[in-house]
């Protein structure tokens, strides 16, 4: 399967993928490349991937959303160079209804950051290079606080 | 998995993102003259130069699983030492 791509990713294919005449909902995430880290100004950045294990942590993920909600998921992850505002990763999901599109939406995305082996190493304004740890990050940034579900 | 024949057996085991560089290696490998646990394999990387950068902690996959410490690794398994996840 391709959930992994080093093409551009788009949001409508997902969308379009999914769609059908029995699902009235679709709910979509994209995560896009932001332009700051930690209070730091970020240029660009590179994922890479424990590519066979992704890909199978990808599948299993999207498998157990299906199982559990009546929903179709699309999901693709970019690999390699990035720059600011490119789609990282973009995910649609589509239901009869918008409850369960919406949770298979979230779970996968939460599941995909928790499990999914995959790094991103960040580029500065300044010409520095880091790869980018949640597990530090955590405490101080709230930005990945998101992971938190929000009711 | 089947254990294989008897004797020492080498594991591949593959290291990606910080950890790659760190070790300044895509794998190393280990040899074993028999089973070893999965925290025997991290041991044993944690052993070579910049090694002791990988936390004991870490998480490790075992034939593309994460496996737990006390996981056997035999023969043919496929090992990977996976720093702190950033995907999303």
């Amino acid at each position: 399967m391709g959930f992994l791509t080093r093409a551009p990713i788009g949001v409508a294919e997902l969308v379009a993928a999914v769609s059908a005449p029995e699902r009235g909902g679709v709910a979509s995430f994209v995560g896009l490349v932001r332009d700051h880290h930690g209070g730091r100004p970020v240029r660009a950045l590179e994922y890479t991937a424990y590519e066979p294990m992704a890909e199978s942590i990808c599948a299993e993920i999207v498998g157990e959303a299906e199982a559990r909600w009546p929903v179709r998921i699309a999901l693709r992850h970019r690999l390699g160079p990035l720059g600011i505002g490119d789609v990282a990763v973009g995910i649609a999901a589509a239901a009869g209804h918008r409850d369960e599109a919406f949770a298979a939406c979230r779970y996968a995305i939460e599941e995909l950051k928790r499990r999914v082996p995959i790094w991103k190493r960040e580029t500065f304004a300044d010409g520095t290079e880091e790869w980018v740890d949640p597990t530090r990050m955590a405490a101080a940034n709230s930005e990945e606080r998101e992971g938190m579900a929000p009711w | 998995m089947a254990a294989g024949p008897p004797g020492p057996f080498t594991i591949r085991v593959q290291l990606f993102a910080r950890y790659a560089e760190l070790l300044g290696a895509d794998h190393l490998d280990v040899v074993a003259e028999g089973p070893l646990t999965v925290g025997e394999v991290l041991s044993r990387v944690r052993a070579f130069p910049g090694g002791r950068t990988i936390g004991v902690g870490t998480l490790v996959a075992v034939n593309l699983r994460q496996a737990p410490l006390s996981a056997a690794v035999t023969r043919g398994d496929e090992v990977a030492i996976l720093p702190p996840l950033a995907g999303g």
